[in-house]
């Protein structure tokens, strides 16, 4: 309960500063509007059906992409974990990619793929597959040995063992980093919609932009970060809380 | 198959030389001659013949860590196998188990060598071998289910293994919901589940109090009784030895070799606390004192610890 007042004090105090701000008129409304019209861009977004058709698209891209991330990533950190040679070769190529920012790979993935959703998938995977790939890497390296002996011993091989035993062992240790991968992206696609006409998000947002229509902007922007806040909030955290009620881990908070 | 320079005298203790002569005879000094051996090669569940193991260590200089071990156990024998520290006793059942490959000499099955892991041979660990992620029941039927067998049967196998270990209410519990005691108790049937003929035991009472390791022991002999498998038990508690085997095997420290074997023909069941359990063990820690002894100044005179061979936490 306590809580929950601090959450509605905390947000209502925040409306309220800018309700204020908005009012005082220190900026034109066209460049800082009121939470009203901000509500009204939302409202009418919704109601003919750009933002439905955005989000469908960019969460159906998004899923495809970080799909395709999580079971690449997962095949390569396995390897690399499992093969010193990979290990110290690829382990060090990797980290060093990952200080490389999504988008760099537009311009490479438009000459590859053309001006079309495989670029933007592509670039999508190239934001998240780092990550997963070194969680999996770090959790397949963390996971206690006896796991894998135990499941060999209890007949488990090939695919079996990795599926029934070494993934599900592994999932503690590499659930952070399929958060980060996800987090990932999610700005991956937005971003790379946002450099090209696509419907998604990122394109409504950029409509925003063109149309000179503030509202709209940040209406667009709350639906971007409240669709990262929901995925995060139910799919990871329950995913979390699952693995700590069956491992008996205690809460990371 | 061949005898080897390193064969050493087989002895047995005062306790049991005078309860059982039958017995004594077959496990006697003798043990290693050629008559013995062909009628045990005839009936041997589990053959060890030579078994090297060497290693690298990080230094790059070449470590013995098992030494010719030759080693024959019968089919429904409670085998226990005890040594220092660094012995490589652990090793030698992840060498039975197919988990690691020995360096020369071979490990036999009914007479056919051991090629990777089976489920003939299920290894129960000293702690955390069991799976967090799946119920008591799933881990139980684990075994069943990579093998295939149908849901029903796995199911009616998994009841009848926990009752058999008293765990039948802990059906729908995670691991981490259980007691030491009663974790090992699953991890003894989701071993029998897989219908092994041969039951590997890693010091698997180690780290439990000692009621609780008390309680295991009858519970184990019990079904060990019940089930007739074979079972190679490693510890490095001398009386637990003693309480449970049919024999006792002595490995030496590094390398790890057959020093002595035991033969422990006491009437079952046993209690640790028997004056009898207590004289055999006194004439098996007179001469592991020595290992220990040697293993303790291999300690400080290299200054640091031992190193421990990979697979063992002995």
């Amino acid at each position: 309960m306590k809580r929950a007042a601090r959450y509605v004090i905390f947000y209502a105090a925040l409306l309220a500063l800018w309700t204020l701000l908005a009012e005082l008129k220190i900026w034109p409304p066209y460049l800082f509007p009121t939470p009203w019209s901000v509500g009204e861009a939302l409202y009418a977004g919704f109601q003919d059906h750009t933002y439905w058709i955005a989000i469908r698209v960019s969460m159906t891209r998004v899923l495809i992409g970080y799909g395709i991330s999580v079971v690449l990533g997962m095949i390569l950190g396995l390897g690399v974990a499992s093969n010193k040679f990979l290990e110290e070769t690829m382990g060090g190529l990797l980290v060093s990619l990952q200080s490389l920012p999504s988008i760099c790979w537009w311009p490479l993935a438009l000459l590859w793929f053309g001006l079309n959703q495989n670029a933007i998938l592509f670039v999508v995977i190239m934001g998240s597959l780092l990550s997963v790939t070194l969680a999996m890497e770090d959790g397949r390296k963390q996971m206690p040995k006896i796991f894998g002996q135990a499941g060999r011993n209890l007949g488990a091989k090939g695919f079996k063992l990795f599926w029934y035993v070494l993934l599900p062992a592994s999932l503690p240790f590499i659930v952070s980093g399929l958060k980060q991968g996800w987090a990932f992206a999610w700005r991956s696609l937005i971003t790379a919609e946002m450099l090209y006409l696509s419907l998604g998000l990122g394109q409504v947002l950029m409509m925003g932009r063109d149309l000179n229509d503030m509202s709209a902007v940040i209406a667009v922007m709350l639906l971007i970060i409240a669709i990262g806040y929901v995925v995060d909030g139910v799919v990871f955290k329950g995913m979390e809380r699952h693995l700590q009620n069956k491992w008996g881990l205690a809460p990371a908070n | 198959m061949s005898t080897h320079a390193q064969a050493v005298p087989h002895r047995y203790p005062n306790a049991s030389k005078s309860h059982v002569p039958a017995r004594a005879v077959k496990l006697g000094p003798v043990s290693v001659a050629p008559p013995d051996r062909a009628r045990s090669t005839q009936v041997s569940k589990v053959g060890l013949r030579d078994i090297c193991l060497s290693y690298r260590t990080q230094t790059g200089e070449r470590l013995l860590a098992l030494d010719h071990i030759n080693l024959e156990v019968r089919a429904g024998e409670f085998l226990c196998i005890v040594g220092p520290s660094g012995c490589g006793k652990s090793t030698l059942l992840h060498l039975i188990a197919g988990l690691q490959a020995q360096t020369s000499g071979e490990v036999l099955i009914d007479g056919r060598p051991v090629e990777g892991p089976g489920t003939d041979r299920i290894l129960i660990f000293q702690e955390h071998g069991l799976f967090p992620w799946l119920t008591v029941a799933e881990n139980v039927e684990f075994g069943m289910k990579m093998k295939g067998v149908p849901k029903t049967e796995r199911q009616e196998k998994m009841r009848h293994y926990l009752r058999l270990v008293h765990l039948a209410k802990f059906e729908r519990s995670y691991i981490h919901q259980l007691s030491g005691g009663m974790r090992q108790r699953v991890a003894i049937a989701r071993a029998l589940a897989t219908e092994p003929d041969v039951l590997l035991m890693d010091e698997p009472f180690a780290a439990l109090d000692a009621q609780t390791r008390d309680l295991l022991h009858d519970e184990l002999e019990r079904i060990w009784s019940e089930t007739g498998r074979t079972i190679i038990f490693v510890t490095h508690n001398v009386r637990e030895a003693v309480r449970l085997g049919d024999r006792v095997v002595l490995l030496t420290f590094r390398p790890g070799r057959v020093k002595t074997e035991f033969p422990v023909s006491l009437p079952r069941p046993r209690a640790l606390e028997d004056p009898e359990v207590a004289l055999a063990a006194r004439a098996v820690l007179d001469e592991l004192r020595d290992e220990i002894n040697r293993s303790l100044e291999a300690e400080y005179s290299a200054g640091v610890k031992p190193h421990i061979e990979p697979g063992d936490h002995a």
